[in-house]
């Protein structure tokens, strides 16, 4: 019963079927995979490049600070006060205490990269692992996870940070924590719809038929497919968390004085905004420049790993 | 090169089957999937009878086809049998015994079905290479994972892909035949009996879909399998099946041998739906086209015999009774009122017709 429709089956596609394999798409001699042409990609991107280059340099200068400074950056001079930028001994100028401000800047890198990066990683953690669960098991558990989620929207960002630190107290350990509770519900957010899509795919209900548990599934099929979109959107929360902890260093809620962080130094600085406006404007700039470069580099990012598959 | 199945295997194997080759591998009965929805923003509440009382039986060793138009059904009855939604109703009976009983739970249920889907891309891990997503399911079983990947591999060669080439490519790196060949050793990997494929050669090219359909055939008859074959193309059905399930709107309209079937429907469907298939031979093209106007929606469907507005042989009986699956012939069944004695249909045989 079965020769001739095989036969016909065959002609129906005019002679031109190949013999024992098929014509392959663009193979690739050797596979690099996902994140190997990711990486590729990255690397010729020049905007996401240079940024990553500045984010790179600024990160090198915060390591070796204490080492590297001109001058020391707690010793103020009470003569030596607000020097303009390319004064000869203090080449960006001297702060209100008279402390060499390029000093300063460079220590106060490590405690402004660390305010931006660890609440974004504390986040990421648990605001992906939130947001997996709930797109993943769906149902009642994402309806109670997204919809207590969804109370931290109801207040801006800026405000709950505020509020969060105000109840907690002053010192960089709580801060850490407010900002962590800031970004956690926009992760977990972002995390649920991802996963919400992944989760319809064919190859998850084909995980499902291998009888594997939904933490395995979760882990192996779900969380590769879900960590680039997710880190690319926490990257780009990394300039806000810098941004949102020197604005709780200038109010008072973070980082305390001496210490040295942008936010805090832009704060301390202000009453000097008339007598010598650019010396004062250099902390905002730095983080200008910082929260520019992660933005750009996070975008670069979301380009490189947008492949046609 | 047969690595899967050792002699131990096959032993297993053996031990597996319990009720002996007479026994239907899988036997369903009035299996009922009905999909709640809204019509429009704040509308009534109503009901997509997907799925809406289907019966039939797949025999060890046999490939039964699974037939009809898109939407009556087809894949919405793969994936309750496959367990990935639940069902309303209905029973299913593995070998004899009830699926999510003590005999037969769903975990040893599933390890003895596996199932193939349409889409060769969407079902592979796209961050996965080819080899781990095949070794993924021995893997959460309990075989090591270096045993597993050689399993992997072993399979890749056996459904023709040369492991050194391609086990450590991504899905994006192969073309929509070798991907299926890998959704297919994927399926092989828990060492089923009984393999659904829900559509899996449609999307294919034709040369190509008849290759992966040899595949099929020879890994049916090494391992023994049975298949549930889901397809809207009737050639390929008949060169695949031996016996064919028509459905029609969450309905079996005609069961029975494919080559009767497909050569002498008995239910004014399956006469449509073979007409309305272009013809292979050139000089028996009709163009008449029995099967006029889409296929009703159903959330509602028509009383009697859902068939019955599109149906030649319409009779008002036919909007007033609903027609069982009933015997026509040995082995073959239909759900139409014009062949089942004392109807009330005036085509509907005299009583002794079907009993000779
Ligand atoms: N999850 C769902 N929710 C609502 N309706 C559904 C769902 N899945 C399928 N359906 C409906 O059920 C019917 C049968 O679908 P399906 O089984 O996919 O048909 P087939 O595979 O035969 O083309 C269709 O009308 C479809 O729209
Ligand atoms: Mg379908």
């Amino acid at each position: 019963m079965t020769a001739p429709v095989t036969a016909a089956t065959m002609a129906l596609d005019g002679g031109i079927a190949p013999a024992a394999s098929e014509v392959e798409p663009d193979a690739f001699v050797a596979s690099r995979g996902y994140w190997g042409h990711v990486g590729h990609r990255l690397v010729r991107d020049p905007v996401a490049i240079t940024a990553g280059a500045v984010i790179l340099a600024i990160v090198v200068v915060a390591i070796l600070s204490p080492w590297i400074t001109p001058m020391d950056p707690y010793r103020g001079s009470m003569l030596r006060r607000l020097k303009p930028v390319g004064d000869a001994t203090y080449w960006l100028g001297s702060d209100e205490l008279g402390r060499d401000m390029l000093s300063r800047l460079m220590v106060g890198a490590r405690l402004s990269l660390f305010m931006g990066v660890t609440p974004v990683l504390i986040a990421f953690v648990i605001g992906s692992s939130i947001g997996i669960v709930a797109g993943y098991v769906g149902g009642w558990t994402n309806t109670i996870l997204m919809r207590t989620i969804d109370v931290f929207f109801a207040f801006p960002s800026v405000l709950l940070a505020i509020a969060l630190s105000g109840a907690l107290g002053a010192g960089i350990f709580n801060a850490i924590v407010s900002l962590t509770c800031v970004f956690v519900p926009q992760i977990a957010r972002i995390s649920e719809s991802v996963t919400t899509g992944i989760r319809a795919r064919d190859y998850i209900d084909a995980a499902r038929l291998s009888g594997a548990s939904a933490l395995t599934i979760m882990r192996v099929q779900v969380l590769g497919n879900v960590v680039g979109p997710i880190f690319v959107y926490s990257t780009g929360l990394i300039s806000v968390s810098m941004i949102l902890a020197s604005g709780l260093s200038f109010l008072g809620l973070g980082v305390r004085p001496p210490e040295p962080e942008w936010g805090l130094m832009l704060n301390t600085l202000r009453t000097a905004i008339y007598v010598n406006p650019t010396v004062a404007a250099l902390p905002g700039l730095a983080i200008f420049i910082v929260s520019i470069s992660f933005n750009l580099f996070s975008d670069g990012l979301r380009s490189a790993m947008e492949i046609r598959q | 090169m047969s690595v899967i199945v050792q002699p131990a295997d096959l032993a297993i194997a053996a031990l597996r089957d319990r009720g002996g080759p007479a026994q239907p591998l899988l036997s369903v009965s009035g299996l009922v999937k009905h999909f709640p929805v809204r019509k429009g923003v704040g509308g009534k509440k109503s009901v997509v009878r997907a799925v809406d009382g289907v019966d039939f039986q797949a025999l060890k060793g046999e490939t039964l086809g699974i037939v009809g138009e898109s939407g009556c059904g087809k894949s919405t009855t793969a994936k309750l049998l496959m367990g990935l939604i639940e069902r309303d109703q209905g029973e299913m009976l593995f070998d004899g015994e009830a699926v999510g009983s003590r005999a037969m739970p769903w975990r040893t249920y599933r390890r003895q079905v596996q199932m193939v889907f349409q889409d060769s891309y969407a079902s592979l891990n796209p961050r996965m290479t080819v080899e781990a997503s095949i070794a993924f399911g021995p893997t959460v079983n309990g075989v090591g994972s270096r045993e597993a990947i050689e399993r992997a591999r072993g399979l890749l060669a056996r459904v023709g892909l040369e492991p050194k080439r391609f086990a450590g490519r991504y899905p994006h790196e192969l073309s929509g035949g070798q991907r299926q060949r890998v959704n297919i050793a994927r399926a092989l990997a828990l060492e089923p009996r009984l393999i659904l494929l829900d559509e899996a050669v449609s999307a294919l090219d034709k040369s190509v879909e008849a290759q992966v359909l040899n595949l099929l055939l020879d890994l049916k008859a090494e391992f023994g399998l049975t298949y549930l074959f889901i397809s809207h193309d009737l050639n390929v059905v008949r060169f695949i099946c031996d016996r064919v399930m028509v459905m029609y709107l969450g309905r079996v309209a005609e069961l029975g041998p494919s080559d009767t079937v497909l050569a002498e429907p008995a239910h004014p469907y399956t006469q449509a739906l073979l007409a309305s298939m272009p013809s292979l031979d050139p000089d028996n093209r009709t163009q008449a086209a029995l099967l006029t106007g889409d296929p009703p929606n159903p959330i509602d469907p028509p009383d009697g015999c859902r068939f019955h507005p599109r149906c030649r042989l319409a009779e008002p009986v036919c909007s007033q009774a609903t027609p069982p699956l009933a015997p026509i012939a040995p082995l073959h069944q239909a759900a139409c009122l014009a062949r089942q004695p004392g109807s009330g249909h005036s085509l509907a045989p005299a009583a002794e017709q079907v009993a000779a």
